[in-house]
């Protein structure tokens, strides 16, 4: 399972790698998302105070929505999708391959947005490294995992564009609230570890829970 | 129709048109006063909110199980129910909150974890309603997906809120539990049963239709 799932990651990448399309354009809009914060929130070269975990996390989801739904509509449009369920492949391996592929995408992302939102609202997000990543990427995880489903599910519905944010974002909500919440108290001037690990430890639950809900549900919903 | 349906019809409505006059005897609340009477139809709805939810997402598990479409309508009917069930909730819910602890909204727990699961039926109604053809399954992913997060939301928020304590404290609310609290409860109960039945019945004959349509096609 773990090849296939690896194969399919290798294949996603070589794609995107030659076209960067769904890279350049996450990346930009998130920079776009995080600007357009600024301008609104941004008063005397200070943000509010805990904004920019906000602001972080809704520029991840902002754009992981657009990464998702690119990703399978490239899928779609060249109908290789159907060639991916017909493949002798087992469908959760499909399914980690692509989740796979969304969280690389994911992180790239991060990775630019840390700096830029620590840099445009003074924020000390940088100050514990270990806790920010580990927060950003249980959270993440979670995002993009039940995103993936919601997203490959998608690809035969009618008005898929317009349904992966009203179906994904009440969804999230717990990812959105332990995410925000965590980073916000990495901002703190005194890490409190005690608040810092239930939040990781709701993201890790909740990561644990939808992965495995994905895996089954995959299976029933992609075939018909 | 089921025999039980007509005397359960007529009992639900009669109880429904006698349920203003219950109320309207019942003991006035001593601090609240008359907004309190809210409460007979705003905690019956909520259960009835809570139950429909229940009950599309345990037909929903067991329509992905078994793809039989039975439990799909169901699903959808409780779909329907809980969206018009939870509606009345948030509606009298704040009305009363206003009275009661000075403010439309509080973001604790119990308010946060309805708002998003309220939202996440209107977004299986929207699916269902906007998907095309095929989204009964996605729809059903989406509620099993909508019960596995409710215990989460509700941790969550709870644990959000212990940290940063809302300055007003918020009284504990008087529970004086009479006969017309059980009145509106049952009077609630039977009326999500008929329309439960209803709307399954409707599916049910629409499928028929449908099933009607495809084989004069054939022939």
């Amino acid at each position: 399972m773990m090849r296939v799932a690896w194969l399919i990651l290798r294949k996603d990448l070589t794609v995107e790698v030659r076209s960067r399309e769904i890279a350049y354009t996450t990346l930009f809009f998130a920079v776009s998302c995080v600007l357009v914060f600024a301008f609104a929130l941004v008063r005397e070269g200070r943000g509010p105070e805990d904004g920019a975990a906000g602001i972080l996390w809704i520029a991840v989801m902002f754009a992981g929505n657009l990464a998702l739904g690119r990703t399978f509509e490239r899928e779609r449009q060249s109908e290789t999708l159907r060639a991916l369920l017909l493949a002798p492949a087992s469908r959760p391996a499909v399914y980690v391959g692509k989740l796979l592929g969304i969280l690389v995408l994911l992180f790239g992302t991060e990775l630019l947005l840390v700096p830029l939102v620590a840099l445009l609202f003074q924020a000390r997000l940088l100050a514990h490294p270990f806790w920010l990543i580990a927060i950003m990427t249980t959270g993440t995880v979670g995002f993009a995992a039940v995103g993936t489903l919601f997203a490959a599910m998608l690809v035969r519905a009618r008005s898929r564009d317009v349904l992966l944010p009203v179906l994904l974002y009440p969804i999230t909500v717990p990812v959105i609230i332990a995410g925000v919440r965590g980073t916000a108290t990495l901002l703190q001037p005194e890490l409190e570890t005690g608040i810092i690990r239930f939040w990781f430890a709701l993201l890790v639950t909740f990561d644990v829970v939808f992965v495995t809900l994905a895996l089954w549900t995959f299976e029933a919903v992609m075939t018909d | 129709m089921p025999k039980w349906f007509t005397p359960v019809a007529v009992m639900c409505g009669a109880m429904l048109a006698a349920s203003p006059l219950v109320i309207a005897s019942a003991d006035y609340e001593s601090t609240m006063g008359l907004v309190q009477k809210i409460f007979y139809y705003h905690m019956p709805s909520a259960w009835m909110f809570l139950i429909a939810a229940m009950v599309c997402g345990v037909a929903s598990i067991r329509f992905l199980a078994t793809g039989d479409p039975r439990h799909d309508r169901t699903a959808l009917a409780a779909g329907e129910l809980l969206v018009v069930f939870g509606l009345i909730t948030l509606v009298t819910g704040p009305l009363w909150a206003r009275k009661a602890w000075g403010t439309f909204w509080i973001w604790d727990a119990r308010t946060t974890s309805s708002l998003v699961s309220w939202m996440i039926g209107c977004a299986y109604l929207i699916l269902r309603r906007y998907g095309g053809p095929g989204s009964e399954k996605l729809a059903a992913a989406l509620a099993l997906f909508g019960m596995a997060n409710v215990p989460f939301i509700y941790i969550s928020v709870n644990y959000w809120r212990t940290i940063h304590p809302a300055t007003t404290v918020v009284p504990k609310l008087p529970f004086t539990m009479g006969f017309p609290l059980w009145f509106c409860v049952t009077t609630f109960a039977l009326l999500f049963v008929v329309l439960l039945k209803l709307r399954v019945r409707v599916e049910e004959q629409q499928a028929q239709v449908d099933a009607l349509y495809l084989s004069l096609d054939e022939r």
